[in-house]
């Protein structure tokens, strides 16, 4: 399978003629023409994928990353490439609509000219516009659905699994949904998917005691008389990332020979297209489709990179295709599929980015979002503060909203430094934005919601960062669990990312001194994955510091000096701090 | 695998623990062992354990493969598979290098027993979790690291 340069030249004028052209990168393009979203269907097997919209069922603002960067193997490469260095690696014009929804450029004039990105309604739009063109095409969710705004804490996950149920999603596999219990999952899994016949697929979620699969390793459907695979992989570090105690029977991990038996399976009962849909995040599936033969497609999630064109990595038996289709509902992709002769011949890729004023609402999807929100408006639609700054989270180190979080945690608790997990999911407010409780909520909406204040000797402190920055910067892809850097507050410090734990950090100073190993300090933190910590929930901290600063302006991003990159690293670009 | 099978083996692992807890440090091997390889298991490192078990530098090997998870989800019961292709397999050791004392179990295999054990280990830290094999009076070796990470701040 491949697609030749032709192909490819042709689908990428496509995309650049749908903004116009220009020379100024700071000159914006204005509206996307009418024929934005005419997507010529291809072949005879379609998939249309979503993933981590982070239960988010209204438009919203969501920043790209300006610091992503690239370890070992992925250094300089796809999905480690940022801002102009990633228009010019896939052609796109700057100051058009694509250069906005792929990148953080002139993010807040960018962000006014286009408009808000996702929803569902509008989504569900875009899904039955491109299903009428292919129909039976397969609607697949990556996961990260069921957590990350209010009111999906508030009604135990139900309003997003009702709106998918809606949406008309087919296949799912899980990460955070976890955090809302096993029994919970199973319940829905069992009940409300059963019924809707919606497939739950996880070949790497197997039981504790004896090893047997828990889920569906895969399902097989049918498109036009070919029979397709898909087979589930969900995120293999939950029980790590996420309590332990939410799902105390499941073992996870990435389980290659698993994966491998699962498509020989497929294969073997007439699967004519085997695709994965995979919460690994990108550089796991890229080592994946490396080492893993048999695979058309892996459709990736987790780490939330919104890739134009998919991956083709070569393995001992062919090419898989990897893809990774972004967050918050922000993008939905379509992979036609050419079949002929039992296998697949040719593809074209789209990733769409679901920009709300381009899509009108579906009334039906509309109407139900507006029901689930009648009982919480008021609590949500609370303005805790205006917000002078651009607020947002996504990147490597940090980000101007986590940076209110640690603020608020030191502040409130009297902590001499801060700790805030490096989530990517969390949405994204413009300068003169009212920072509502709703939008606090993006931020911190979890199932395990307390806040702690810890006495940690500075050792301790450099342990946790050099830990957390090993699961970020580990060479290996299988070592990495796909977040962010820990956001700290209060500790100054340098960050080599391409040394070995333990090594990695290094100069870190608290208030002009350096933290020394054997000295207290206190800690506010959040999140914690232990099971029976109590304290105050985050919302509850950061609320009360919003609410008494009334305005949030001039927020001092702390991020660290980096080391050992080079100044020409394309993961990297208008970074608020130094690096070479 | 059916409920009721289920709950019968749940029932009956009472026996079937007994290894398990003395990999896990559990029960000293002293009490579930009448002679036992004192030099070997308590040795505080890789090279002192190995010369009790009387191996010198055992030769790397591809025919050992050592199934354990890149991160463990818990390291108190780390899931460790070692499979020996190697002919006339006669024992295979197993060695978490980071523990305090790491020879963890050396199990002996006779009668052309198949080259495999699957056990779960206790492990302090991120280290390489090491298995030596046994055959035809020669030794070999081959190792996989598992990292025991403190969690959180995932996605």
């Amino acid at each position: 399978m491949h697609m030749n340069r032709r192909e490819f030249l042709q689908l990428l004028a496509v995309a650049a003629a749908s903004g116009m052209a220009l020379d100024s990168k700071s000159a914006l393009a204005g509206k996307a023409p009418a024929n934005f979203y005419d997507v010529p269907k291809h072949g005879n097997v379609s998939f249309l994928h979503f993933t981590d919209c982070h239960a988010q069922l209204l438009p919203v603002w969501f920043r790209e990353p300006n610091v992503n960067l690239g370890v070992g193997d992925a250094v300089g490469k796809v999905p480690h490439i940022v801002g102009e260095q990633l228009l010019k690696k896939y052609g796109i014009k700057p100051g058009s609509a694509e250069a906005h929804a792929f990148t953080y450029l002139d993010f807040t004039e960018a962000a006014r000219v286009y408009g808000k990105v996702g929803g569902f309604a509008h989504l569900k739009t875009l899904v039955d516009k491109m299903r009428a063109q292919r129909p039976g095409a397969l609607l697949l969710d990556g996961g990260d659905t069921w957590q990350g705004s209010a009111t999906s804490l508030w009604t135990n996950a139900q309003d997003m699994v009702d709106a998918c149920i809606k949406l008309g999603v087919n296949i799912m596999t899980p990460h955070w949904e976890s955090t809302f219990g096993a029994a919970r999952v199973l319940e829905i899994v069992n009940k409300d998917f059963k019924n809707a016949n919606v497939d739950f697929v996880a070949q790497n979620i197997v039981t504790n005691d004896f090893g047997d699969q828990v889920f569906k390793p895969y399902t097989i459907k049918e498109q036009n008389g070919i029979k397709i695979a898909v087979i589930g992989q969900a995120f293999p570090y939950t029980p790590i990332a996420n309590p332990r105690w939410m799902v105390p029977d499941w073992s996870f991990g990435i389980r290659d020979d698993g994966m491998q038996k699962w498509v020989n399976d497929a294969r073997a009962n007439g699967a004519q297209v085997v695709v994965v849909l995979s919460h690994n995040g990108m550089d796991v599936d890229l080592k994946m489709a490396s080492r893993v033969t048999g695979i058309d497609a892996i459709f990736g999630g987790h780490t939330h990179d919104g890739v134009p064109q998919p991956v083709q990595v070569k393995n001992a038996k062919g090419i898989t295709l990897v893809t990774n289709a972004g967050s918050n509902s922000k993008f939905l992709g379509v992979m036609d599929f050419d079949v002929k002769n039992g296998r697949v011949a040719s593809y074209k890729y789209r990733l769409l980015p679901v920009f709300s004023n381009l899509l009108p609402a579906d009334k039906d999807m509309e109407a139900f979002i507006k029901q689930v929100r009648a009982p919480f408006e008021s609590k949500l639609n609370e303005t805790l503060a205006v917000t002078d700054d651009l607020l947002y989270r996504r990147g490597n180190f940090n980000g101007t909203w986590d940076q209110v979080i640690v603020d608020a945690l030191m502040e409130v608790k009297g902590a001499d430094a801060a700790f805030s997990p490096g989530f990517r999911w969390g949405t994204t407010l413009l300068p003169g934005d009212p920072i509502t409780m709703e939008r606090l909520m993006d931020q911190t909406a979890i199932t395990y919601p307390q806040t702690t204040l810890t006495e940690m000797t500075g050792a301790t402190i450099k342990t946790i960062m050099e830990d957390v920055c090993d699961n970020l910067f580990n060479a290996d892809p299988y070592y990495q669990q796909g977040g962010d850097m820990v956001r700290v507050g209060g500790i100054e410090y340098t960050v080599a990312p391409n040394k070995k734990i333990g090594e990695r950090i290094s100069n870190m100073m608290l208030k002009g001194k350096p933290v020394e190993a054997n000295k207290t300090y206190k800690v506010a933190g959040w999140a914690p994955v232990g099971e029976g910590v109590s304290g105050e929930p985050v919302w509850d901290v950061v609320a009360a510091y919003l609410r008494d600063k009334k305005t949030i302006k001039g927020v001092k991003l702390n991020t660290p000096k980096i080391v050992g990159i080079g100044k020409n690293n394309p993961g990297i670009a208008d970074y608020d701090g130094s690096y070479s | 695998m059916n409920a009721l099978r289920r709950n019968v083996l749940k029932g009956a692992a009472g026996a079937g623990t007994v290894a398990v807890a003395v990999a896990a440090g559990l029960l000293k091997p002293t009490q579930a062992l009448a002679a036992w390889n004192k030099a070997a298991f308590e040795a505080k490192n890789v090279g002192d354990a190995m010369k009790g078990m009387g191996v010198s530098a055992p030769a790397d090997s591809k025919d050992i493969s050592i199934k354990a998870p890149d991160i463990a989800e818990n390291g108190a019961v780390v899931p460790v598979e070692v499979t020996s292709g190697i002919a006339g397999t006669t024992s295979i050791a197993i060695l978490a290098e980071k523990n305090a004392t790491p020879l963890i179990g050396d199990f002996k295999l006779t009668g052309g027993t198949e080259g495999f054990i699957s056990t779960r280990i206790k492990m302090g830290q991120t280290a390489l979790v090491r298995a030596v094999v046994t055959a035809g009076g020669k030794s070999y070796t081959a190792a996989k690291e598992v990292k025991v990470t403190i969690g959180g701040c995932g996605g």
